[in-house]
């Protein structure tokens, strides 16, 4: 064997243990797992348990609403973030552009648990907005705002709009400036300059960051069970139920599996409508 | 709009008004925490009660603190040993991934790529059980088949970091390689003709010139070990790691023992976070 040919083995081999092993194989079997009936010993194939996903209106619609919700929260983090991104890396002195944008990366790197945590303190009836409003005279009475919809959305775009802040801003360094004074110089309107130069330029970074949101939302547990009220519906939590409560793994895998698809296919159609490859989403 | 142009005082202050809120939103959680921490009081929220580093330091029967509190400091180590072991797999194989991947030409090259940045897309929870559904079919066939009783494919600290490698790898894949896109290749090449063997040119010279990286994916590989709930709740064992240990804290009994280690938290990210500002500015 030449010396060129072991390298390429040293290296190929590695890699193709974590890629078979942790990746590949795995999800086979969850696509296989999906079709056995638990208790049922014999091998054979059945739909049973996409069946009773289809029959029981719980689960159908608990996984219809968390991917609304994720879309929703998915728009919702670049229109939020948008702004900050173009500020960040346009508009605000360079000096100061490095230390905000560290601040930026301090809440993602303290970890979720711990920053949905924080929202639990912030709204809760003794929470830190309360405690506020009645202390200004406002209310007299605590609002409920933790265990709700909204409360579990702020956790939502918390701990994922991040994700889309970053790549936006890296696709902004490219954009030269002359571009958006040359425009300027002609007449053209912000809005014009926003529509026309500046997004065009940024869909890229939008389309990773929003693939990113969309796939952490989707699949997040912590924010909606924490944070989220007793009535509220996340597919998550059933696929948790399955596996941690009433220990039915098939059924919980053939949710996983489902769970996979809905997020692949809307994650393959934003790549298809934007023209893009997954081999650019992690650039 | 952008540093070079002229802007009207309403819009310049309403965009920059924007952005403090924006910041706001973002710190309020991390200050909430950190403020709370120091309460002297059982309760997790307002009101105010005065300062007190009972949460940190009491041991009585109402007060147990961080620096007495056996079960969350096990945590803590166990989650520093687990991100440790997994940082250090995450890597090794990135980098070679890495080299794999921008250096080689290969059969099935594309494909393989394809699944070794799959990870970026799959939601944690779905790594988790796919993961968990195969380790335990290969250990039940092992014990069954062969009466081997293989502790590594039952639920505990080696799952949990396996499972958790098989993201980070991706991480420190797409880290290491966006240096390696800058690489010369020519000084590999003429490592090559002074009869160096392809594995001695790595390890004097890509290598080397690779470490920038590779400590940067350390680094980043060991934090999101550190945060991870989502893929690490399925595969654990008896010994939970410290997210699954606030969670559970969380749900069931919150003291503000939890506002001081996550005070901690993040304290040392924003150390971190400082140390990085000031080294990247002396480049």
């Amino acid at each position: 064997m030449s010396g060129n040919k072991k390298a390429f083995y040293f290296l190929l081999i590695p890699v193709l243990l974590w890629l078979v092993l942790l990746i590949i194989v795995p999800h086979i079997d969850l696509f296989i797992s999906s079709f056995k009936v638990d208790g049922d010993s014999s091998s054979v194939f059945s739909l049973e348990n996409y069946t009773i996903f289809f029959k029981e209106k719980i689960y159908w619609f608990t996984f219809l609403n968390t991917v609304i919700y994720a879309i929703g929260i998915t728009l919702l983090a670049f229109v939020v973030t948008f702004p900050v991104a173009f500020y960040l890396t346009k508009v605000v002195d360079k000096k100061y552009a490095s230390f905000l944008t560290l601040m930026l990366l301090i809440p993602l790197w303290v970890g979720e648990l711990v920053t949905i945590y924080g929202w639990v303190i912030i709204l809760g009836d003794h929470g830190v907005i309360n405690e506020s409003l009645i202390w200004l005279g406002i209310i007299d009475k605590p609002i409920t705002l933790l265990y709700t919809n909204f409360s579990m959305s702020i956790g939502l775009l918390y701990m994922s709009m991040l994700f889309m802040t970053i790549p936006v801003m890296t696709t902004l360094e490219s954009l030269d400036d002359s571009l958006i004074e040359a425009a300027s110089d002609l007449g053209a309107s912000k809005f014009t300059i926003f529509r026309r130069i500046i997004i065009p330029h940024a869909m890229p970074g939008i389309i990773n960051g929003g693939i990113i949101v969309f796939m952490l939302v989707i699949g997040d547990y912590v924010a909606p069970n924490i944070l989220g009220g007793k009535s509220n519906l996340w597919f998550t939590e059933q696929i948790y139920n399955q596996f941690l409560s009433t220990f039915n793994w098939n059924q919980g895998a053939a949710f996983g599996f489902l769970l996979l698809v809905i997020s692949s296919a809307v994650i393959w159609m934003a790549l298809k409508l934007s023209g893009q490859k997954l081999e650019k989403v992690g650039s | 709009m952008i540093r070079s142009l002229p802007n009207s005082p309403m819009y310049k202050y309403g965009y920059r008004f924007y952005i403090v809120l924006f910041f706001i939103f973002l710190v309020l959680p991390l200050i909430a925490i950190s403020v709370l921490a120091f309460n002297d009081s059982n309760s997790i929220a307002l009101p105010w009660h005065g300062f007190s580093l009972d949460w940190f330091f009491a041991h009585t029967d109402k007060r147990v603190g961080l620096f007495h509190d056996t079960d969350l400091l096990r945590s803590i180590w166990i989650s520093l040993e687990t991100a440790f072991a997994m940082a250090v797999l995450s890597t090794i194989v990135g980098t070679m991934a890495a080299l794999l991947f921008e250096q080689e030409r290969f059969k099935f090259k594309g494909l393989l790529y394809f699944f070794a940045i799959a990870p970026l897309v799959i939601p944690g929870v779905i790594l988790g059980i796919s993961i968990l559904l195969s380790s335990t079919y290969v250990g039940d066939l092992l014990d069954t088949k062969f009466g081997i009783d293989a502790e590594v494919f039952s639920p505990g600290f080696w799952l949990v970091v396996f499972g958790q490698f098989s993201f980070g790898a991706t991480y420190a894949l797409l880290l290491i390689s966006a240096r390696l896109k800058k690489f010369d290749p020519q000084l590999e090449e003429a490592a090559l003709s002074l009869k160096a063997t392809r594995l001695q040119a790595i390890r004097y010279i890509t290598i080397p010139f690779l470490k920038p990286a590779i400590i940067g994916a350390f680094a980043v590989t060991f934090i999101m070990s550190f945060a991870n709930f989502n893929t690490t709740i399925f595969l654990i064992g008896s010994d939970p790691t410290l997210p699954v240990e606030l969670f559970s804290r969380i749900k069931f009994s919150s003291t503000p023992v939890l506002n001081a280690v996550s005070f901690m938290i993040v304290l040392f990210i924003t150390i971190v976070a400082t140390i990085s500002l000031f080294t990247n500015r002396k480049k």
